[in-house]
C-alpha cells in the first residue's frame, strides 16, 4: 500500500491522496500517513462500498471535483490516471477496463461467464460498451461524485455493479478506457465453482434490485446538473 | 372448554399484557414496537374471556377448525414483527454507517488541525 501511495504522489503531484482505512487494527493508518496520504479512519469495518462512500463524502466536503479510486493492492497503475481523466471530458464516470485489449489479466470458468453476462447487461443499461464491469479502477466527475457521496451502496458487490447501475439510471455518462492491470500484491482470485456460483447469484440479485429500485431512492438533493 | 382451560387462557393473555405494559412503563420498550404485542395480548384476552368470538370469527372467514385461526393470526403477527425488526435494523445500520463516516471525517480534520497547530508553534 505504501508503494501505491508513493506512486500516486509521484505520478500525480497535484492531486490529493486519500487512503480509507476500513476499520483495520494494524498500523495501516499511520503507515499511509507517513507515506504522505490523508487517512480516513473508519471506526469499524463498513465494507468496500462503505469505505468508498466515505471517500466520496470526504471529496465533496473538501471541494474535490474529481475522484479516482485506486486499489491499495497495487493492481492499478497510477500512471494510467491521466488517461482516465482525459476521458472524463466526455463522461461522468470512466472505468479502467482490463479486458479492453491491454494487459494480460485472465479469469477462467464460471466466473468469466458471469462477468461476460454482467458486462453485456450493464453495457445495455449504461448505453455504452463496457467489458470489465467489476473493475475498481474508476474516475468520477463532479456529477458522479455528488451522486456517490450520497448513494454509494454498502452491499456486497454493490460497490461495483450497483454503483454502475445507479450512475447509469441517474443519467450519468459512462465510458471505459483500456488499462493494463498488474498482478495483485496480495490474494488470488478464486476458481472454486461453488464460490463462483454464489458470486453469480449475488451479482444477479444486486443487479436486479439495482434495476428495479425506484429512482427516488438515489436522487441527489441539491443537484444542479 | 373446561373452567381450568378458560382460566388458563385468560391468565396467559393477562400475563402478556402485564409484561408489555410494565416494559412500556419503565421505558424498556418504545410504543412503536409495543403496538404489535399489545394487539396480540388484547386479541388473546378477548378470545380467552369470550371463546364464542373465536368460533364466530372462524365461521365468518370459513375456517372449519377455529384453533387454526388462532395459529394463523399468531404466525401472521410474529411474521410482521420480524419484518418490522429487519426494517428497523436496516435503518439503524445506515445510521451507524453515517455516524462512522462522520467520526472518521472529524478525526481526520482534528489530526490535520493538530498538525498545522504544531507547525505554527514550531516556527
Amino acid at each position: 500500500m505504501v508503494g501505491v501511495v508513493k506512486e500516486v504522489r509521484a505520478a500525480l503531484p497535484d492531486a490529493g491522496c486519500l487512503v480509507v482505512d476500513d476499520g483495520s487494527r494494524d498500523r495501516t493508518a499511520a503507515v499511509a500517513n507517513d507515506a504522505g496520504a490523508a487517512v480516513l479512519k473508519l471506526p469499524f469495518n463498513l465494507g468496500v462500498g462503505g469505505a468508498m462512500r466515505a471517500g466520496f463524502r470526504y471529496a465533496l466536503q473538501n471541494n474535490y471535483d474529481i475522484v479516482v479510486q485506486i486499489d491499495a493492492d497495487g493492481q492499478h497503475d497510477p500512471a494510467n490516471v491521466p488517461e482516465l481523466l482525459a476521458a472524463l471530458d466526455t463522461a461522468d464516470l470512466v472505468m479502467g477496463a482490463r479486458f479492453a485489449g491491454q494487459g494480460e489479466y485472465e479469469v477462467r470458468g464460471p466466473r468469466r461467464w458471469a462477468m461476460r453476462v454482467l458486462a453485456r447487461v450493464l453495457s445495455r443499461v449504461a448505453k455504452s460498451k463496457l467489458t470489465d464491469t467489476t473493475s475498481g479502477f474508476r474516475a468520477s466527475g463532479p456529477r458522479a461524485v455528488r451522486l456517490f457521496a450520497e448513494h454509494y451502496p454498502a452491499e456486497y458487490l454493490g460497490d461495483t455493479i450497483e454503483a454502475l447501475v445507479i450512475a447509469a439510471r441517474a443519467d450519468c455518462t459512462i465510458r471505459q478506457v483500456p488499462v493494463a492491470m498488474r498482478p495483485r500484491a496480495g490474494g488470488v482470485p478464486s476458481h472454486d465453482p461453488v464460490k463462483s456460483a454464489v458470486y453469480l447469484g449475488r451479482a444477479g440479485l444486486a443487479l436486479v434490485f439495482a434495476l428495479i429500485r425506484p429512482k427516488s431512492t438515489f436522487q441527489v438533493g441539491s443537484a444542479d446538473a | 372448554m373446561t373452567p381450568t382451560s378458560h382460566i388458563f387462557a385468560v391468565a396467559a393473555a393477562l400475563a402478556i399484557l402485564l409484561v408489555v405494559v410494565e416494559m412500556l412503563r419503565h421505558r424498556r420498550l418504545r410504543e412503536r414496537h409495543a403496538l404489535w404485542w399489545l394487539l396480540a395480548g388484547t386479541l388473546a384476552l378477548i378470545v380467552g374471556i369470550f371463546p364464542g368470538t373465536l368460533e364466530w370469527a372462524a365461521n365468518v372467514i370459513g375456517i372449519e377448525v377455529p384453533i387454526n385461526l388462532v395459529f394463523f393470526v399468531s404466525i401472521a403477527i410474529l411474521f410482521l414483527v420480524c419484518l418490522q425488526h429487519s426494517s428497523e435494523l436496516t435503518k439503524l445500520e445506515s445510521k451507524t454507517r453515517r455516524l462512522a463516516e462522520e467520526t472518521a471525517m472529524q478525526d481526520l480534520r482534528i489530526r490535520e488541525l493538530e498538525r498545522r497547530l504544531a507547525g505554527h508553534s514550531g516556527d
